[in-house]
């Protein structure tokens, strides 16, 4: 049995999974002020009854950190910068207490100026006099060599709660994103240890003997202990649920749209060949961009509960939400009140709804049904004209090698899958919309849950290998080691595998080999005065995010 | 967040599929430490600049600037038309109002190839800024364009495909040819005799510094850019004048060039040469687009940068102060300088001598023109190889007068396959058209 959750801003979402098949429901309205309380809630009464023997993983998605980032609920941060020559680093002064630190790495991972001992320990007595418990410590090309990183940690005083380095969240090349991730990861470290604490103590009093584990917005997941150090990990997880959701309800192998239709907006994203597609730099939180990897995905402010309105014989429709459909007691026409009107769907007052759509008629000319038609149509078109024009740009993403200029894989999707409550109404509209067939899998309104109850651990890591400085660097481990002049790209594959399953197992107890996979690999060759002073290697390895497909289809519920 | 001040497109293709050779300074890894960065900076999530995909160019797109013997393809490896069509997006996305500036940061360069190609010259194959340009008069309208090439080495290519174009001012920064590749960019190769005047060029000595590169552009480049009021101002961005550089001797550095770019304000710069990929290309290139795009440069530094390092003696001041006054003099006289130049004659010839490196090729070219008061004038190149090929190219520029396009189709319908026995092309800019027997 999987046990899977998925806290969203209103709701919250839980499902058993039984033998490939939904066995249970529970859904509930989040409480912004008890998510713990939520959670707790929500599990009670999903497990209520079950032989917890049998419950072989806990997935949850919640928004708790990014709650306490939105809500600027977030632990003062004292951050110390490395920033070197390049950009003026004043913009990425994001902490309470900022220090701006001498001392350069290079992008070859050489110390170029030296870091200063006496700017450290003033920073040091600065933070201790303001009370400042979470720092953050980044430098520029910190991920080349984490060892200017470790000395300023070193050179500070033991007495701090939690210290993010930056080389540690992400072996990707972005100065500004690793300061904001950094930052993140140290403003919501105290909450998100409250929350798992919390967790942690439910699931030992329920007597379980597995480890819970949180999704991450990348569509995998994580052990929480794991989590504790990587909270950041956790933000904006939602979106990763659904994607997820909707390849278990409905697994492919051709490119595809995926659509979660809400009530305020839906959100995009693509599958190329069945594998969901990434965000290429990290995701967006309260304008922080972060080197968080997360699955691509583009929430465009169309749902059911849109406002509608017609100015001058046009119809809009979003992008705000004032509230829920005119039948359900709300204050204007949307696509929710259109779908009653044409007796597609059967919840609250036909008749406030009807009486909207014939004003929102008479303004246009036409019937309420007519109207009523004209509002579905258009919400369809509009949803698909923003699919093409993501995927024009998806598509003109810059490439660096004339191997994949002359290739020019594009993405074309062959069908569309449609989750979230409206979905199975508006597919006839969402097809003519497309020109592609709609697939709208059963379950559809819980893929979030599902997805997250079926989601796996993932997890990544890059290797560089300078044979001219004769060091290797695994930022993410925090690795760095001497190696020989000889070394190859082949025996940088096998240690970047082998570091690879070793984080796996610290993330998961169950290593599935054939998962872990060499994502990019590259040599150039180092030369110097027309010889050849050494290689520079570069990998990338993963642990792929992918789901157990549900078997069901769903008659459970 | 930061947010760009002007609309900045940047197209970066470090090619790292493509090398002229393992050990070649153009390799696969110089734009290597450049991307790493870019992208360790964060510029691409600034507000405001935006990156593009690069295109192939098409062979028509080359054919519209160059002969190449035999053919095209013959010549050119995909990353020579990645380059080029990188350049053609670059300056696309600036003509369509997408962005206010455009920064091609691709390779290989292009300003040592000339009208005919027989192959590779200082690592330059086609012209992809003559490519670029001309692709976009085909299609946006012929504007008046001024080419400032701040490449080390002198840009003979460039200088070749504009020496007769009064529309394109060529303007070549570099250093002396006597003490470097490709020893050309005298003050006297000022122009063709349709176009006298609208060819500069600015050979600085060795080790001039920072002070002589801002002189030059303060006290010639920008006063002359004043005169001639071209519509478009584009950049051949060579990195190679930096201290650091292993084949060249100038002073120059990132500040420098920032600084350069800041004043110039290029609305489309073009990558160039530039081989010390570790110790200078990185911090220029990103010294150049902070300058493009209008925000602080103040803190892009070498790691190794003193200011004694970019220094430049009292001597050097003094000359470099005496070229700019020189060359400001002949530009302001340069219509009585060409009366003087062509007297009565009704077609001038020049005979050259062009060095291919790359396949230690030398070619012998004749080259006449006739003189015109209507446009750039019909011209045509005798051409023989010392591997004995022989061919005859034949131009009729954009703006041809219909007496000078008569005559070029002429002169094609005349000659035979026998005399040239390689190939006669003519290339008619007017029909867009290359013809070829």
């Amino acid at each position: 049995m999987f046990v899977g959750l998925d806290m969203g801003g209103t709701h919250t979402d839980a499902v058993l999974i039984e033998k490939g098949r939904v066995s249970r429901h529970y859904k509930t309205v989040t409480d912004a002020a008890d998510f713990v309380g939520t959670i707790r809630r929500a599990l009670e009464a999903l497990l209520a009854g079950i032989n917890l023997d049998a419950v072989r993983s806990i997935n949850l998605s919640t928004t708790i950190c990014t709650n306490a980032v939105i809500t600027g609920r977030t632990s003062p941060v004292g951050l110390l910068l490395e920033p070197g020559p390049g950009m003026n680093p004043a913009v990425l002064t994001c902490g309470q207490k900022n220090f701006i630190l001498s001392g350069s790495i290079d992008h070859r991972g050489r110390p170029t100026s030296p870091l200063v001992e006496a700017e450290i320990k003033n920073a040091d007595r600065e933070l201790q006099r303001a009370g400042i418990r979470h720092l953050a410590i980044v430098g520029k090309f910190s991920t080349r060599n984490p060892e200017h990183e470790v000395a300023i940690k070193e050179a500070l005083s033991v007495e701090y709660d939690f210290i993010t380095l930056g080389h540690r969240l992400s072996g990707r090349l972005n100065f500004p994103r690793r300061v904001f991730t950094a930052y993140l990861n140290s403003a919501v470290a105290a909450t998100y240890r409250s929350f798992a604490a919390a967790i942690t103590d439910f699931v030992m009093q329920k007597g379980l003997t597995i480890a819970p584990h949180i999704l991450k917005a990348d569509g995998g997941t994580m052990t929480i202990e794991a989590s504790q150090e990587r909270p950041v990990e956790t933000i904006l997880s939602g979106p990763a649920a659904s994607i997820m959701g909707a390849l278990a309800l409905m697994p492919v192998e051709q490119d595809a749209v995926i659509l979660d239709i809400g009530g305020t907006t839906t959100d995009i994203a693509f599958l190329a060949g069945g594998v969901p597609l990434f965000e290429p730099q990290g995701i967006t939180l309260t304008g922080f961009p972060t080197l968080v990897r997360a699955l691509f995905s583009h929430s465009l402010g169309l749902g059911g509960d849109s406002c509608v309105n017609s100015k001058e014989g046009r119809l809009t429709i979003g992008p705000e939400r004032r509230g829920p459909a005119l039948a359900l007691g709300g204050p204007t026409v949307t696509p929710t009140d259109a779908l009653i009107t044409l007796g597609r769907l059967d919840v609250g007052d036909k008749t406030l709804a009807r009486r909207g759509l014939t004003k929102l008629g008479d303004e246009l000319g036409l019937s309420p049904e007519s109207a009523a038609t004209v509002v579905l149509r258009q919400m369809a078109e509009e949803i698909a004209r923003c699919c093409r024009t993501l995927l024009d740009k998806i598509n003109d993403r810059p490439v660096y090698t004339v191997r994949e200029v002359l290739e020019g894989r594009q993405i074309k999707p062959a069908q569309v899958i449609a989750i979230g409550a409206p979905a199975p109404l508006l597919a006839p509209e969402l097809e003519k919309a497309f020109a592609l067939p709609v697939i709208v899998p059963d379950l559809a309104g819980v893929a979030n849950a599902v997805g997250a109850a079926l989601s796996r651990p993932t997890t990544e890591l890059t290797l560089l290998a300078d044979t001219e400085e004769g060091v290797l660097t695994v930022p993410e481990e925090g690795i760095r080691e001497r190696i020989p002049g000889s070394y190859n790209l082949e025996q940088a594959k096998k240690r970047a595998l082998e570091l690879l399953r070793s984080r796996y197992t610290r993330l998961t107890r169950e290593v599935e080999e054939d998962k872990l996979e060499i994502i990019e690999e590259q040599v150039f060759n180092m030369v110097s005065g027309f010889y050849t002073t050494g290689k520079n290697i570069r990998i990338k390895a993963q642990v792929k995010p992918r789901v157990i497909p549900l078997k069901g289809d769903g008659d459970h519920v | 967040m930061y947010k760009a001040s002007r609309r900045i497109g940047l197209v970066f293709f470090p090619a790292f599929d493509w090398a002229i050779s393992p050990t070649h300074p153009e390799r696969e890894e110089r734009l290597l430490y450049t991307q790493d960065q870019v992208l360790e900076e964060g510029i691409l999530d600034i507000e405001g600049i935006r990156e593009y995909r690069p295109h192939l160019a098409a062979v028509a797109d080359v054919e519209r600037v160059h002969v190449c013997v035999p053919d095209v393809m013959s010549r050119v490896t995909e990353s020579h038309l990645i380059a080029a069509g990188g350049a053609i997006v670059a300056a696309e996305a600036v003509l369509k109002g997408e962005v206010d500036r455009a920064f091609a940061i691709v390779r290989p360069p292009g300003h040592h190839a000339m009208r005919i190609v027989h192959g590779a010259r200082g690592f330059c194959t086609i012209n992809i800024e003559a490519i670029m340009i001309e692709y976009l008069r085909r299609h946006y309208g012929n504007k008046r364009i001024a080419i400032v090439d701040t490449d080390c080495h002198h840009g003979d290519g460039s200088q070749d495909i504009y020496w007769h174009d009064p529309d394109t001012l060529y303007i070549s920064i570099h250093q002396d040819g006597r003490t470097l590749y490709p020893g050309t960019g005298f003050l006297n190769e000022f122009g063709g005799p349709n176009a006298f005047g609208y060819n500069l060029n600015l050979p600085l000595p060795p080790e001039t510094g920072e002070e002589g590169f801002l002189y030059a552009l303060e006290h010639c480049i920008l006063p002359v850019l004043d005169d001639f009021k071209p519509d478009l101002i584009i950049n051949s961005a060579g990195q190679d004048n930096h201290y650091t550089d292993p084949i060249t001797n100038m002073r120059f550095s990132a500040q420098g060039y920032a600084r350069l770019n800041d004043r110039l304000q290029p609305h489309i710069a073009v990558l160039e040469g530039g081989y010390s990929i570790e110790g200078a290309l990185p911090y220029v290139n990103v010294g150049i687009i902070l300058a493009m795009a209008g925000l602080d440069y103040t803190y892009v530094r070498e790691p190794d940068y003193n200011p004694a390092r970019v220094a430049q003696s009292p001597k050097v001041r003094d000359y470099i102060a005496r070229l700019c006054e020189e060359t400001y003099q002949a530009w302001r006289r340069r219509d009585e300088l060409r009366e003087e130049f062509i007297r009565d004659q009704k077609e001038i010839s020049r005979r050259r001598q062009i060095y291919y490196d790359t396949e230690g090729l030398l070619e012998n070219q004749e080259e006449t023109t006739l003189v015109c008061h209507a446009c750039g004038g019909l011209s045509w190149i005798d051409s023989r190889t010392d591997r004995g090929s022989h061919v005859l190219a034949i131009f009729i520029p954009r703006d041809a007068c219909p007496r000078c396009r008569e005559e070029g189709h002429n002169l094609f319908e005349r000659s035979s396959r026998q005399t040239y026995r390689d190939g006669v092309f003519l290339q008619d800019r007017v029909a867009d058209r290359l013809f070829t027997k």
